[in-house]
Order: structure tokens, then sequence, then C-alpha cells
């Protein structure tokens, strides 16, 4: 890598490599580099957020436990949820999208390489700020410190009056300024899909991959706003004297629901989007088939991101809407369903005929198909909304949206970094670690959520750090604390094989998976300027066209 | 049909069938088989949740063989189209896609989801626009931090924690209307035998009813997270028979019992700050903050259902409430012994 450097003559940065290294590290405005900081720093949270977890699952092992002190209980789930979608899931997103979309389009790097680098540092120190009540904040208990009201903090419970201190200030702030880091990497991938496309690649012929993080960052202009705007407001209630959400001055509580759901909603696609535009990569390319029905694809996407926009108030179901706007939201949460099926369909559609590779990648793609279908129909149970009356606020809620995140978002995310640590890193990760990793997760996802939903429909609500005996709620709570060690025992097998596969794994060449895409065209890891010529794509699968000169498949398109 | 895929069903039915007995068995060894202690949903004893029941069994058998039909085809095509040694490294035939396909696979799911919503819209109404009959008793249930305070204004009854209904008789149906309003942060009333939860949200009163057709003790809690003792904010709903129900309220009508032998501990409750925020009927003490205390000895629980209304446990709940509720806003009062025994005693007297 420090190949790639500028060497200035008399300079002597030989003498001081790792401090070059790491200050070109801290200074880059490649978008290659802003990726792997992005995964780096996600990994990190991922790692402390996993551990306020299995806190939570330690406490919750059998009836009136006291690991934790209530306190302290409230703290981690609030953290835990924070770190997680915040820190973990959307930076390791950005991430991937950062790294491979300039690189599927032919582009040389992002459009604004520089705002690249300052949405970068706004996410990762936001991380830190939130992290920093640890140390500056007091909580709902007047000592103590962290946010302890909930990932949605839920007014008034996040007023002054309920909350003082400033443990949420920290996390107000936190997502404010990760929130503005967001919204400056969405403008940074739409304008570079737009505007840095190589030669011959029209709309039409982008990788479906670049589709979906260009919907994606769409929606997250128009998800984030809301958010970052009630945060203001929150801030101006807390300090300012303002009354948005002090309902003992007259304000609403249930405004600062619609705000949040109105972002907390489309955020879900906004995770789940990139992760389709995974899968839309790695099953075509372990089927050794195209996608199937490459326009119905985009379409199902587009339609997604509009209708999620309209699904909101369906985690507000027990809030005492009318009947009229329960059943509104219950048909629009039903619709977004059938884009999402379709897309379950043209996965399916392009394995059929195949001849599919059960590589690490493709395994927990498959894993993907499999439990998202399952999140998916746990989820119309919910949109049902008097089903969701008894449902909602209960662990089967939790498992539901694990369901999602864990099931679906995690296991396509692992899936990508099988396929494209070769590219980031020209080695290899171990296949048998991968197959440990693979197994072992999925034992342990099942265990924990699969019967995660049974409490649930016993009548156990979330976010309690103790319950009663006799409830029927022990045994269920204890397998499901089980798996969740041994999904904690799978990401250490992964981390150790990142770490092991660095230094010792194969070499991976330019395309190890004889793949379609252009970023296999180019060396691994690829170099600063990533292409040296300018490409010309023909159709949807230049490298498919480069290999196949006989049957390219220009001739179809 | 092959022999090879009979033999594959079989197998998965012989699978799923020991899932469901040993989740059944997982069930049965844990106390909570008895009715007194059931929280299930799936247990219905009042009209809202038995249609909520009703719709849910629909939505579970149509999601049910959605899964099936989806993972079938999804099974089948990971199983078929395995890449084998034989392949030699062909790639297999290239397929775009197809227009038929994909509108099949469009227009189906449309078909069900309008017959999901319109069951769904049929039980939202029936549920949330039915009108209270003329029968019905109303209730005011108002959330405070960790507990919950009852009123019945046509009764002039005030309580908390155990809320008393009457049983709803198919004839002469008297369901029960509560007005649910919260004085502090969110929460939620959810018993789930008797209907869905409904959140109590500050400045935004709502509206729930039941009709428990089963005399009996029904439990749940607090579903909305609402602070730091969340955890122990439970609930009893007690379904009386007529009788029982109308020697309760008789009951509850009356003032405080004046009990000669433990003036003394009423001058503890009064000398206290015990008087600034709970009520006593009758007496000077008026406090709003906490639960009425009137007919304390009527409840079978203390501290909104965390621990037993025993001797002990009134002590230690005056002594300490952290020992029993850490977090609850009941602030230890620090008595000495002589005190603790005759404030402990005044509140056994309070029946």
């Amino acid at each position: 890598m420090s190949s790639n450097a500028i060497t200035i003559p008399g300079a002597r940065i030989e003498a001081k490599p790792w401090v070059d290294e790491l200050h070109q590290w801290l200074t880059t405005v490649d978008h290659k580099r802003l990726g792997i900081l992005y995964i780096l720093s996600s990994l990190l949270f991922l790692a402390v957020g996993g551990v306020e977890a299995l806190i939570i699952r330690i406490q919750l092992m059998h009836s009136r436990n006291n690991f934790v002190s209530p306190e302290v209980f409230n703290r981690m789930f609030t953290m835990h949820g924070t770190t997680m979608i915040f820190f973990v899931a959307m930076p390791v997103l950005f991430g991937f999208a950062n790294y491979l979309v300039p690189l599927m389009i032919g582009a040389r790097d992002m459009a604004f390489p520089r705002l690249n680098a300052f949405s970068f540092w706004l996410s990762f120190l936001g991380g830190l700020l939130l992290y920093f009540s640890f140390l500056g904040g007091s909580g709902l208990y007047g000592a103590g410190s962290a946010p302890d009201v909930g990932w949605w903090s839920y007014a008034p419970l996040g007023a002054r009056a309920f909350s003082p201190g400033h443990s949420s200030d920290y996390w107000t702030l936190a997502l404010l300024v990760s929130g503005f880091g967001s919204i400056g990497t969405a403008i940074n991938i739409i304008a570079t899909i737009l505007c840095l496309r190589c030669p011959g690649m029209k709309i039409n012929r982008m990788p479906l991959l670049v589709w979906m993080n260009l919907v994606m960052a769409g929606m997250v202009l128009l998800a984030i706003t809301p958010l970052s705007a009630a945060q203001i407001m929150l801030l101006i209630d807390r300090y300012l004297g303002g009354h948005f959400f002090d309902t003992q001055a007259g304000g609403s509580a249930v405004l600062w629901m619609h705000f949040f759901w109105i972002f907390g909603h489309p955020e879900v696609y906004v995770l789940i989007i990139p992760c389709f535009a995974f899968m839309s990569e790695i099953i075509p390319v372990f089927s050794r088939k195209p996608i199937f029905g490459y326009p119905v694809m985009v379409a199902a996407t587009v339609c997604i991101g509009f209708v999620s926009m309209s699904v909101w108030a369906h985690h507000m179901f027990t809030i005492g809407m009318n009947s009229y706007a329960n059943s509104f939201f219950t048909l629009t949460t039903m619709v977004v369903g059938i884009p999402t099926g379709i897309k379950i369909f043209n996965w399916i559609g392009t394995m059929w005929g195949g001849r599919i590779q059960f590589k690490t990648p493709m395994l927990f793609s498959i894993g993907f198909l499999f439990q998202f279908l399952i999140a998916g129909l746990t989820g119309i149970m919910m949109a049902a909304s008097p089903f969701d009356w008894q449902l909602s606020l209960s662990y089967f809620v939790v498992a539901h949206f694990h369901y999602v995140i864990v099931g679906g978002i995690l296991f396509a995310l692992f899936a990508a970094f099988y396929y494209w640590y070769p590219k980031m890193t020209g080695r290899m990760l171990s296949e048998r670690l991968g197959k440990w990793h693979f197994w072992l997760f999925l034992i342990g996802f099942h265990l924990t959520f699969d019967v995660m939903h049974i409490p649930g429909v016993l009548g156990m609500p979330r976010r309690i750090y103790t319950y009663e005996p006799g409830r029927g709620w022990d045994t269920l709570n204890f397998i499901i604390s089980i798996g969740a060690f041994i999904q904690a025992l799978a990401i250490l097998v992964f981390v150790a094989n990142l770490i092991i596969s660095y230094f010792k794994g194969a070499r991976a060449g330019n395309d190890p998976w004889d793949a379609w895409t252009l970023e296999w065209s180019i060396s691994s890891p690829p170099p600063v300027y990533n292409f040296a010529t300018v490409s010309t794509v023909a159709s949807r699968r230049p490298l498919w066209d480069l290999k196949h000169p006989e049957d390219p498949d220009s001739r179809y398109e | 049909m092959t022999r090879r895929m009979k033999s594959s069903l079989c197998y998965s039915w012989r699978i799923a069938l020991l899932i469901f007995w040993s989740a059944r068995l997982l069930w049965a060894v844990e106390p909570g088989g008895s009715t007194a202690q059931n929280t299930s949903i799936f247990s219905p004893a009042s009209t809202p949740a038995q249609s909520i029941f009703d719709l849910s069994v629909f939505v579970l058998v149509v999601t049910g063989i959605i899964f099936l039909a989806v993972f079938a085809l999804l099974l089948y095509s990971v199983v078929r189209f395995r890449g084998r040694a034989m392949d030699g490294g062909r790639e297999p035939a290239p397929v775009y896609g197809s227009m038929q396909i994909e509108l099949a696979w469009t227009i189906i799911p449309t078909l069900i989801v309008v017959v999901l919503f319109l069951a769904t819209a049929r039980v939202i109404h029936a549920i949330q626009d039915a009108p209270e009959p003329a029968g019905a008793l109303d209730v005011i249930a108002i959330g405070h931090q960790y507990w919950w305070e009852f009123r019945y204004p046509t009764l002039g009854i005030v309580t908390a924690n155990e809320l008393h209904i009457p049983v709803s008789v198919s004839g002469h149906p008297t369901p029960t209307f509560l007005q649910l309003l919260s004085v502090d942060t969110d929460h939620s009333f959810w018993v789930p035998q008797l209907a869905g939860k409904t959140d109590l949200i500050p400045n935004h009163p709502n509206r729930m009813w039941m009709d428990s057709q089963r005399t009996g003790v029904f439990l749940g809690q607090c579903a909305q997270y609402c602070g730091t003792q969340h955890a122990k904010m439970l609930l009893r709903v007690s379904v009386d028979g007529p009788e029982d129900f109308a020697s309760w309220v008789h009951a509850q009508q009356k003032l405080a019992v004046e009990d000669a032998g433990a003036i003394a501990g009423r001058r503890v409750f009064e000398r206290n700050a015990c008087m600034n925020c709970h009520a006593v009927g009758g007496m000077p003490a008026n406090g709003r903050f906490g639960p009425d205390l009137t007919h304390l000895m009527s409840r079978a629980t203390i501290a909104a259902g965390a621990a037993e209304n025993t001797h002990e446990n009134l002590r230690l709940w005056i002594q300490n409430p952290s020992a029993i509720k850490p977090g609850s806003l009941m602030p230890a009062m620090k008595l000495s012994d002589a005190d603790l025994d005759a404030v402990v005693s005044y509140m056994e007297t309070l029946r």
C-alpha cells in the first residue's frame, strides 16, 4: 500500500513508516480506504454492542436474576440498540457502498472525496460521543451514566423532567452528528452514481448493487432529515424552554413518535436494501447465471423505496390511532411485502437451473433467503394491526426485528465480507474457518431467535430487566441466552478468520470467483487510481462479455 | 412424485412433529401451566382477545402456507441445482427473466394481500368502533411511574394495581370500558387474555374495552418502557361474579376503618411524609402521588405486584423499597423499629 504514497524527496518518510502510514489513513480521501475505515469502525462497535447484548442475555437467563441492576440493564438495551443501528449497521453498509460503487461503475473515486472523509469522521466521532456518555452523562436514576431511555427515546421519557443529567444529550448529539455524516454520504453516493459512470454504462446497465445503493441513498436523505429535525427540537425542549414534546406543557408525545418512526421505518429499508444489493451480486455469481428479471428487480427496489415511506405508523398501532389510520397502515405495510416477495422469487429464479457452488458467501446468502422469508412473514402477522395489539412491544417483536437485522442483514453482510474480502486485501478468507463460522452462527442464531418468538406469545414484554417465575418464560430465556453465546463464539471465529487470512490467506488474484462486474477486472487490492484506462461496457456483465466473446450478453440486452 | 421426495416429505413431517411435541413438553414442565399465571395471547377469555385470536389463526394459516410454498421452492432449487463435479466447468444456460412468471408472482401475492387486508380491517372495526352498551362499566386507568391507578367515576371508587371488573354474560353483557391516561411517561395496558394492549400517553387519552366471560384473576403488565422499574409494573385484573363484584364495590365505597388499637400507627403515618403521597379515605391524608391506601388490605399484592401483601413485605417496603423494587419512587422512610411496627399494624387495619 505504501507504494501508492507520493514520495517527497528528502522527507525521510522511510524512517517512520508506521507514522507515515497512520497519517495517510487518517487524512485519506480515497474511497477504498474510507470504505475500509467505515468497516473497521463498525466492527469495533459490533464488538461493543455484542458485549452489551450478552450482558442483557445473562441478566435474563432466569427469573429474578441479579446479574446487573435495573439501571445498568436499561443502559445496556438502549446502548445496544443505538450502537447496532447507527454505529454498526449503517456505517458498515456505507463502507461497502463507498468501496464498491466507484469500482463497479468504473470510476476513480467518489464524486466528492473530501466530503466523503468528512462524513466518515462525523459518523465515527458521533459514535465516540455516544460512548463518552459513560463518563460524562447521568441518567434516569440521577447517578451513573449512559443513555437509558430506549433507542427510540419516547417522549416524555427523554425530557429533562424524566431524564435529568446529560446522558440523553449525548444520545441526541451522537445521532445528530452521525446523521449529518449519513446525509453527506448519501449525497455523495447519489452524485457518484449519476455523474461518474464509465462510457457505455447506461442507467439500465448498472449492476444491481449500484441501483440499490442509489435507492438507499435517496431514502437516507428522506429518512435521516426528519430524525435530525426531531433531535434539534428535543435539544430545544431540553435547553431552550421549548415544548414540542413536553406533555406537561401541552406538547405532544405522539408527535415525537411520528418523527421518530418516519425515520425509523425507512431506516429498516436503508439497511436491508444494500443487503438485497449484496444478494443480487453474489447469488448470480455462485449460481453461474445472470440475475433473473433485472428490470423487475430495479422496479421492485424503487417501489419499496416509495411504499416504505408510507408505513411508519405500523410501529404505533398501540398508541390509539383511529380505525381508519390503523387500516391504512395495515394496508401499506402488507403492500410493501409484495415487491419484497418479488425479490425473493427472483433470487430463487436466478438459482433455478444454475450450478450452485456452496462457497461460504453462497452459504450465507442461502441463510439470508431462508431467514428473510420468515422475517417477512412474521412482519405480515404484525401488519395485521389487531394481531399487533398483542404482539407489539413483546418479545415477539424483538425476535422479528432481530430476524431481519441478524438473520437478514448480518447474514448478507457476512456473505459480502467473504465475497469482497479478497478484493479488499488480496487474500482469500479461509473456507474452513468460514464454514465453522457459518454453521456455528446459524445454530446460535436459530437457537436464540426462533425460540425468542415464544415468550412474546406467552406475554413477556420487551425491555424488562427481570420477570417473575411461573409464567413459563424461564426455560425459553435460558435457551435464548445459550444461543447468544454460540453466536458470540461464531463471531470470534469470524474475527480470527479476518486476521489470520490477512497474513496467511491464499493469494486472491484479480478475479477469484470468476465474476462479471468491473471491480474484478483490476488487481486485488486495487491501485489508488482504480482503473489505469477508462473502461467501456456494453452490457450488465462486462467481464462475461470479455470472457465469452463468442456469446456476449450485449447480444441479448 | 418420486419415492425420494415422498421419503423426504415424510422425514420433514416427523421433524415437525418432534419439534411440536418437544415444545409441548417444554411448557408442561414449567409451572406456568396453571391458569392463574397464564399470560398467553392464545388463550383468550374476552371478546376483543377472542376476535384477535381468530384473526391470528387465519393469518398464521395463510403465512404458514406461503412459508411452506416458498421454502419448498428454495429447498428444491438448492438441492436440485447444486453444482456437481461432473459438470466439468460448463456454464449453465443464461436465463434473463420472464414477464409471465414475474406477473404471476406479482398478482398472486397481491390477491393474498387483498384478502388479508379485508379480514384485518373487519376486526379493527369490530374492536375499535364497538359502541358502548348501556350496561357497561366505566373505569379510568391512570399510568404512574411504576404503578396503576384505577378510578370508577360512577361508583366513587379509587384503587390501585388490582382492577376488579364484573363478569359479562351473553344474555346481559357488562363490558368494561377503560379510559387510559398517564400522569408522567408512556405506559401500556396489557392483559393478554382479555384484550390487545393500548398505550397510556400523557395528553393523549385512549380507550379500550374488555368483557371477560370467565371469572378469575388475569395477569398482565406494563408493556411500554416507562423508566427504571418498567419491569415491575405488574397488573392484576380480577373478574368477579355479579355478587362478588357488588360486595367488592360495597366494601370499597366505605371510608377507612378507624381502629382505636392502631392509633399509634396512624399518628406515625400522619407525622411522617406518608400522607404527602398517599390518601386514606375519611382522613386528612389525601396525597395522590402514590396509591390510595384506604383499602390496602383488600389487595393481594403491594408495589404494583412486585411483592405479596404480607406483614414482612409491608415492613420491608416501608423501610427499604429498593430491596423489593430498586428505582421505585417510594422513599425509604427510615423509621425506628417501634414506629415501623406501629405503622405496619395501622396499615393492616385498612381493610
